[in-house]
């Protein structure tokens, strides 16, 4: 095991990081290490830092809606305290430890370095959006902060969404503030049976363009269960769903019979949506989340499916692909980004081997402009390279 | 307000730089005559005014590049312009430097309602994408009351937001990609019809950057269907904090409503006699909520926000009864600054953010201090996120009224920061605010924010004076060490 700091305060962090700078020791920066599985593989390295023993809500004002917390605080702690108040956080982040099998709770610190959000994305924005201010400790031990409390804010530049999906690259997160929402008073899905991949598509691409309050979007095709289903999520007050989804089924005539999903039922189906349940074993499988414009999606699906054996399903209305693929020769890589390669998405390996991790890109490899400006910003947060270096791109 | 020293080595060179810039941009894309040059030489912040070396207007992204380019090369200073609407002096010319203006980047790309998106240049203007596609029943969600001259460039560079923004977010919220031209020339494209960066949030970061970081050369953004109904009520309540109670109360009922803004009683009244809009006069504090949906769900509403709005002492409920009053109500609001401008020879914007909570508190401490100082100021703003706009009446050709006024401004934004809120909820830093910057951060924080500025633009030449206090030349930045929060050099010059 790896010798580890434990801060318990922001000034105990940035102390342990000005010493990791001042002898050039690399760390590796954990919540709980739900996701340590994730990027690109950081071995050999003496030293590791844990936000553990920071946790704890700083701030929560029902009223204002909105809530603060230290990074080692566990989700499920901030999911308590604010279905106490019936809200919750908007972006409805995934759990990871369905698809890495592991146990450690999941650090709200490492949601925020992960930009980690689940199907509510595609209406109420991710866990970027949601997030309006940040205290962090940078690889200087300089503690920054940026955004605040408040809803709206343009002062300075704005580093919260930099660091918001930096993987802990750039800075160690002290504080993450976001705004949050009340819980819709119903919830309920509508599906649709027996479609393929491009007429799925097509149907949930009319419920989005729709007013009805949609508030998810996903196509299970028929390889992953007995059957295929397209369903759509309704969330609002009682008369907004119950109207959304008698017009949506108007909607929908042309593609088929649609179905209510109500209670517990349209609950858990969302829950696998959102962690990838279908993919989750067998473990030996990649895993790869392909970002991309909705209506491309089949055809990239279609053109990958000639090439490799996948599992997969659809999520944001089809923006959002899940693939499941052997874990041998690069584990469908070139297949994968060749296949993405004309529609300006972006493809990341989230699970896969050490060895294939650290073959591999894990995150899209970046033109070389932007790869510029990625190594220029690595530099001006952590000149010596102390914070989780690597764990993004080669020399980031 | 202090800029940088003008550049007499570069001034000397004007007219190789316009020769230049003509290679570039040949016949009438460049303006170096005064005359030409006059309605450029400021933006909606009009106190300060200030006439470039050259206007250059550029039609492609090639030439973009090619203009940063040659600037770079030559160490030339660039301010870029959309549509010349920022409050904040944002787009405001240096003296030794190019004005870029992208008013001829005006054509809509492309709408692409599979994914619900429109792919326009920066010159369009934040209503012209809706004109786009309202006939197909879309719309783009972010509504500056400046969107019929504000461009979607600008937009994107001040964050812009509107009324409708607590509802749906603002400019960042509903912007998917952009491509961008850096300061040595280099053609980037962030982001595209997709969700999230692959790799660091870049399009985050630009967003809100105030011209500081690239030149914007072509946005993308995301286009929503039309709410089938929307309803305004309108509230009046005998004090301003009755008006500002229901909002909060509002939100803490879990209604987020479209749009929710407050006028004071003196707004109430100059935007009653701009529009006739049939605002009741004798409120001290009026709310505009607007509630949207289907219309179940919006009768639903209208009746919760009357009844929260009833507990509060409202003493005038009226409820739209069709989109024609709708609008009407709207109309006041939306004409309030002009409005306000029949009655001052001169108003300063301020647009201070705090938590909604606080609304009460900081409304009653603005009267204080606007007593104190002898200036009277105006409340119209965006209650529902906390948002304020309070306007100082002023007369500039008085040296200490402007002086005064300046001063009231800088203390209610203090206030502001002293609540929890901050400087700007959605007009911006620019030079306005510049000078506040450390009562909200300390050098640390703005050190950070530099050296990303830095990343983009070592040599400080894209839109330099704007945003930070100090200037501190980059490879300095990469060094310094500051202790106790204190700078080693606390005497060297601000710029
Ligand atoms: C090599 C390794 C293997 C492990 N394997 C297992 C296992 O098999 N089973 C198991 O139960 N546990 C395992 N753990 C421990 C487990 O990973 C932790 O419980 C877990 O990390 C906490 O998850 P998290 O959501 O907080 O995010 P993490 O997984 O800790 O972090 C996700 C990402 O966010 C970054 N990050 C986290 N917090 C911050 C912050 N405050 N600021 C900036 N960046 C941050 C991290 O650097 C990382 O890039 C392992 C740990 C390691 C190091
Ligand atoms: C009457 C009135 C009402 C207003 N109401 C609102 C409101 O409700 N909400 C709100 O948020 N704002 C409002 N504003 C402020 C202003 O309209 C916005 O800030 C707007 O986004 C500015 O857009 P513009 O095209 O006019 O930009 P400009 O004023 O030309 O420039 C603003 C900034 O953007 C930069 N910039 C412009 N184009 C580019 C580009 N292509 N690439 C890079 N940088 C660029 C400039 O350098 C400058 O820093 C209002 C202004 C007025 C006058």
């Amino acid at each position: 095991m790896t010798d580890c700091y434990k801060p318990r305060d922001e000034c105990g962090l940035s102390s342990a990081i000005k010493d990791a700078a001042t002898a050039k020791m690399p760390l590796v920066v954990r919540g709980a290490g739900s996701k340590s599985a994730m990027g690109r593989p950081l071995g050999g390295y003496a030293m590791s830092l844990t936000t553990e023993r920071m946790r704890g809500v700083s701030l929560y004002e029902p009223t204002e809606l909105v809530i603060g917390a230290l990074p080692g605080t566990p989700v499920s702690e901030i999911d308590r305290m604010l279905a106490k108040h019936n809200q919750m956080l908007p972006f409805e982040p995934m759990d990871h430890r369905v698809l890495f099998g592991t146990s450690a709770e999941p650090t709200i610190g490492g949601i925020v370095a992960g930009n980690v959000s689940g199907p509510r994305r595609i209406a109420v924005g991710a866990c970027r959006d949601s997030l309006i201010g940040v205290r962090l400790v940078t690889g200087r031990g300089d503690v920054v902060k940026s955004g605040g409390r408040v809803m709206k804010n343009v002062t300075g530049l704005d580093l919260v969404k930099l660091n918001c999906g930096a993987w802990g690259t750039l800075g160690v997160l002290s504080e993450v503030i976001f705004k949050v929402l009340p819980k819709p008073a119903r919830s309920l899905s509508v599906g649709l049976g027996g479609m393929n991949d491009t007429t799925a598509i097509a149907a949930l691409t009319a419920a989005l363009g729709s007013s009805f309050a949609v508030s998810a979007a996903a196509h299970i095709p028929a390889s992953i269960g007995s059957d295929s289903t397209t369903i759509v999520r309704l969330e609002g007050s009682d008369g907004s769903v119950a109207y959304g989804a008698r017009e949506l089924a108007k909607l929908w005539r042309s593609f088929g019979r649609a179905e209510l999903i109500e209670g517990d039922e349209s609950a858990n189906l969302w829950l696998r949506v959102r962690d990838a349940h279908w993919l989750a074993q067998p473990m030996d499988r990649s895993i790869w989340r392909l970002s991309l414009a909705p209506s491309k999606a089949p055809h990239v699906l279609a053109d990958i499916r000639q090439k490799l054996g996948v599992r997969y399903f659809f999520d944001w209305g089809g923006g959002l692909v899940w693939l499941a693929v052997v874990d041998a020769d690069d584990a469908g890589a070139s297949v994968v980004r060749e296949a993405m390669a004309n529609t300006g998405g972006h493809a990341t390996l989230v699970r896969a081997s050490s060895e294939m991790r650290h073959r591999i890109d894990v995150f899209e490899p970046l033109p070389p402009a932007v790869l510029k400006l990625t190594q220029e910003i690595k530099k001006c947060f952590d000149p010596d390279r102390v914070l989780n270096f690597g764990r993004m791109y080669a020399g980031i | 307000m202090e800029m940088p020293p003008l550049d007499p080595a570069i001034l000397a060179r004007r007219s190789d730089i316009v020769a230049a810039l003509r290679a570039i941009v040949p016949g009438e894309g460049v303006i170096d005559d005064l005359d030409g040059m006059r309605p450029y030489e400021c933006d909606a912040l009009s106190a300060y005014r200030q006439m470039p070396m050259v206007v250059v207007l550029p039609e492609t992204a090639a030439q973009v590049a090619a203009i940063l380019r040659y600037c770079q090369d030559n160490k030339v200073k660039v301010v870029p312009r959309g549509g010349g609407t920022s409050l904040s002096g944002g787009s405001m010319p240096i003296g030794d430097g190019i004005l870029l203006a992208m008013g001829k980047f005006n054509r809509v790309l492309e709408i692409d309602y599979a994914n619900r998106c429109a792919r326009v240049q920066p010159g369009v203007t934040n209503l012209g994408v809706t004109k786009a596609v309202e006939h197909e029943g879309f719309y783009y969600a972010p509504d500056p009351s400046s969107q019929i001259a504000c461009s979607i460039g600008g937009n994107v560079a001040e964050n812009s937001g509107g009324v409708h923004c607590l509802k749906y977010g603002l400019t960042t919220n509903n912007l998917l990609g952009i491509e961008m031209v850096l300061m040595n020339g280099e053609i980037v494209r962030l982001g595209g019809k997709h969700l999230d960066a692959g790799g660091y949030d870049l399009l985050g970061l630009m967003t809100g950057s105030e011209g500081l970081l690239g030149v914007v050369t072509e946005v993308t953004v995301r286009l929503l269907r039309k709410p089938s109904t929307a309803r305004a009520v309108l509230l009046g309540f005998p004090t301003e904090a009755g008006a500002a109670d229901c909002v909060a109360a509002v939100i803490a009922s879990g209604i987020i409503p479209g749009g929710m803004e407050m006028m004071d009683k003196d707004a109430t009244k100059c935007a009653e006699a701009y529009v006739g809009a049939g605002y009741p006069l004798d409120a001290e504090g009026l709310l505009i909520v607007e509630l949207d949906g289907p219309p179940v769900e919006v009768d639903y509403l209208v009746e919760r926000v009357a009844d929260i709005a009833k507990g509060r002492g409202a003493t005038t409920i009226r409820v739209s009864h069709d989109e024609q009053e709708r609008v009407l109500f709207w109309a006041g609001r939306k004409a309030a600054f002009p409005a306000v401008g029949q009655i001052s020879p001169d108003y300063m914007c301020l647009d201070g953010s705090v938590p909604r909570g606080k609304l009460v508190e900081v409304l009653a401490e603005m009267r204080r201090l606007s007593k104190q100082y002898g200036l009277r100021v105006v409340n119209v703003f965006h209650a529902g996120d906390g948002n304020l706009h309070p306007l100082i009446l002023f007369d500039a050709n008085d040296p200490d009224e402007l002086r005064r006024c300046e001063e009231l401004g800088a203390d209610i934004l203090r206030l502001c920061v002293r609540v929890g809120g901050v400087l700007t909820g959605e007009h911006g830093v620019g030079i306005e605010k510049r000078d506040l910057m450390g009562v909200q951060f300390t050098e640390i924080d703005l050190d950070q924010q530099m050296r990303v500025k830095c990343a983009f633009d070592p040599d400080h030449l894209l839109n330099p004076g704007k945003v930070f206090p100090q200037l501190r030349r980059c490879a300095e930045l990469g060094r310094l060490v500051v202790t106790q929060n204190r700078l080693p050099f606390p005497d060297i010059p601000r710029f």
